[in-house]
């Protein structure tokens, strides 16, 4: 049976990281799924939820359920969107809430049951565990279950993995220098491991960290665990230039 | 309404002070070292109780029930502890609580009282308010001693001189301390032993002790004080007098409940199985002990979070600074730049709610200075929703201020643009036709606001078509 399935891009994805979202599109229909993509969609809100813009990010919440009616399922490529609708928005809305919701690993080793998906990534890699998949969604090793299964990788151990890397939304603005001294920390834990790629969950985490990486030439790339499970040995995931 | 002392004057908003203290590097040294080797002892010793979560969740049940029941165990607790011989007072804010203090300890005719470590009397300014009517505070906590002698600020709830290494406590001792040897080694040992012999001639003379309390026992009437270090013990039972400043929530119902706590207290605290020294009194005792007990009931702004659905979760804490320890923002900014007695995580929650004035920058400051990542919620022994109560509070800062702040205004844009999908496109396709400008596709230089992010990382340049602009030729 065919599992139809839609996919929540996020506005970051659908804005800045596009590549993600088509990979993972590329990855569920390689897995069996029939995924959609309603044009509704936009932001799940939650930049204006944390950052106390309540009243904006109601009718943002409310338009993002109405955009997914009538999909059993939806996958993001995101711990926190997907926290976001998940714990944040049964408090702030009572109701109109949107389809089962899903982090992208979760929906693979969960719902679709499989944590080798066939992927080909002959890379030294390290992983952060971004902290609202992490403490919120508690997705806990799906994902390095799914890394571990990728032929080729070469998985290896981020030091104090658990640890905030300093993003936090406005935080990384309205804090800047702090977020900054947190992002310091990560990117000695991430060079530490002599990996030439950092993944996670996360876009937003991964834009933070990568950002400073690329500010200091560090020479280590940040890639999307999406791109890193869509990649195959026939069909090598290559960034869009 | 008189200012509340729980914060201090002079400390600009969180931002600006931890600029300050992030570039501190003996600070950051400091912080760092403390805060892993507690949390890495905290961690073994929670991962010992397999039944740590239903200790947590009976911890969380027990002070919802005493901050439901409120009226109801204030009223016990004062009868049980009049009944044993003891004198309840109740003191609305800071200012009644301190002056209450002063007039029992000038009745008893003290020029100098000796102090148990006390969060109650630090968040009311008890210290200043003494001396300016004439007494002299010694603290006897180690710690406190250390922030005392240095002229310094406590920064952390626990540990106040956490930010000081065994170096720069020699140095206050070898300055500040009358007595202490010249070469006075900089030894943990040594260190200690030079306090003991400041302090010894302290508790054989006082006439007055003055502490804050732990827990409660509605039913018996009885108080306790947990240390680690016996001094608290010496002020307990020497001095004749004895005065107890308690915020109202350290209530709790039974004696049995205590058996909930000190699980959770040590463990989340110190990382200890057990607290060295439990202390326990219960009005006066003829023969034993202190002669006259007062027991002052501090509100101090406690009703009002209480009167807050979202925010009351804050009185549930019971003072243990695991959330500190754990805290990513509070290893690298330290105590002090919260300017609060109450920093750390659970200071962001507590101390705008104790300060109640929505425009009080800097206490509107604190909600923000966190990044979200849950660690403090994950550690809390009684389960109070950090984060939860953080965006809340945020919320509140966000009604106080002005609608039109460039902020609000930048808000509201983005808002408007994300409700209508078409003009969310629009938006995407003006960034990647500016994207198609940026060379090697990222942006090290942005105009404010996007400054405060390329100050230290690169920015992706809108790629030249969105997902959804793909889908649309794509799939569409």
């Amino acid at each position: 049976m065919t599992v139809r399935v839609a996919l929540f891009a996020t506005c970051l994805g659908d804005t800045l990281f596009p590549d993600t979202c088509k990979a993972v599109v590329r990855l569920l229909e390689r897995l069996g799924c029939e995924v959609g993509f309603p044009m509704a969609q936009t932001c799940c809100g939650q930049m204006h939820f944390n950052t106390g813009y309540r009243d904006e990010a109601v009718p943002l919440a409310r338009a993002l359920g109405e955009a997914f009616a009538g999909y059993d399922a939806v996958v993001a490529p995101s711990g926190s969107c997907a926290a976001m609708v998940r714990d944040i928005y049964p408090k702030l809305l009572h109701s109109g809430l949107p389809s089962r919701m899903y982090e992208l690993s979760e929906f693979l080793v969960d719902v679709l049951g499989v944590t080798d998906v066939g992927a080909y990534f002959p890379h030294r890699v390290t992983y952060h565990p971004t902290c609202h998949s992490l403490r919120m969604l508690g997705v806990g090793e799906r994902p390095l279950k799914l890394l571990r299964a990728v032929k080729g990788l070469d998985l290896v151990e981020l030091p104090s993995a658990t640890e905030c890397c300093g993003f936090g939304g406005t935080f990384a603005l309205k804090n800047a220098e702090t977020s900054t001294a947190m992002l310091g920390d990560k990117m000695r834990r991430v060079l530490d491991t002599s990996a030439e790629v950092l993944t996670a969950g996360d876009n937003s985490c991964l834009m933070h960290i990568g950002g400073g990486l690329s500010r200091l030439r560090t020479g280590v790339r940040t890639v999307h665990l999406a791109e890193i499970l869509a990649s195959t040995e026939e069909e090598p995931w290559l960034a869009t230039p | 309404m008189a200012r509340n002392p729980v914060t201090w004057l002079g400390v600009p908003a969180f931002p600006k002070a931890a600029h300050e203290a992030l570039a501190d590097s003996q600070l950051r040294r400091n912080m760092r070292h403390a805060t892993h080797t507690i949390r890495d002892k905290r961690a073994r010793v929670v991962s010992e109780l397999p039944d740590w979560e239903r200790l947590r969740h009976a911890g969380e049940a027990i002070k919802n029930d005493v901050l439901a029941n409120l009226d109801t165990y204030l009223e016990r607790v004062e009868q049980a502890v009049t009944a044993r011989g003891g004198v309840v007072h109740w003191a609305r804010d800071a200012a009644e609580a301190n002056d209450i203090v002063l007039r029992l300890t000038r009745q008893a005719g003290a020029e100098e009282v000796v102090k148990v470590k006390s969060m109650a009397t630090a968040e009311i300014g008890l210290n200043e308010a003494l001396e300016a009517g004439g007494v002299r505070a010694i603290e006897t906590d180690l710690a406190e001693l250390i922030v005392q002698l240095g002229h310094d600020r406590p920064s952390h709830i626990l540990v106040p001189a956490i930010h000081r290494n065994r170096a720069e406590i020699r140095e206050i001792f070898r300055r500040e301390m009358p007595g202490a040897p010249a070469d006075l080694p900089a030894e943990p040992r040594a260190l200690a032993e030079a306090a003991r012999r400041h302090l010894r001639h302290k508790f054989l003379t006082a006439k007055v002790a003055i502490s804050g309390a732990n827990f409660a026992v509605a039913d018996t009437g009885s108080i306790m004080v947990v240390e680690s270090e016996g001094n608290g013990r010496m002020c307990l039972t020497l001095p004749r007098t004895l005065i107890t400043v308690m915020g109202l929530e350290k209530l709790v119902p039974t004696w049995q409940d205590l058996e909930v706590f000190l699980q959770l207290l040590p463990r989340s605290s110190t990382a200890e199985r057990m607290n060295p020294y439990t202390s326990v009194w219960t009005g006066v005792t003829p023969g034993d002990g202190p002669r006259e007990f007062h027991l002052v009931l501090l509100d101090n702004g406690r009703t009002d979070a209480l009167a807050d659905t979202v925010g009351r979760q804050a009185l549930r804490c019971i003072r243990c600074s695991a959330c500190l320890n754990v805290c990513p923002v509070y290893e690298r900014t330290g105590g002090q730049a919260y300017g609060s007695v109450y920093p750390g995580p659970i200071g962001a929650i507590l101390t705008p709610q104790l300060v109640a004035d929505p425009h009080d920058k800097q206490a509107a400051s604190l909600p923000y200075a966190s990044s979200l990542c849950g660690a403090c919620f994950e550690a809390c022994p009684v389960r109070i929703d950090i984060p939860e109560v953080l965006t809340h509070l945020r919320a509140k800062a966000v009604e106080a201020k002005p609608a039109r702040s460039a902020e609000a205004l930048a808000m509201s844009a983005m808002a408007a643009v994300f409700a209508d999908p078409r003009k969310y496109e629009a938006a995407q396709k003006a960034g990647a036709l500016a994207g198609r400008f940026v060379p090697g596709g990222k942006m090290s230089k942005l105009p404010w606001p996007g400054s405060l992010w390329t100050s230290s990382r690169d920015m992706p340049a809108p790629p030249g078509e969105s997902f959804r602009t793909w889908w649309r030729k794509n799939r569409g």
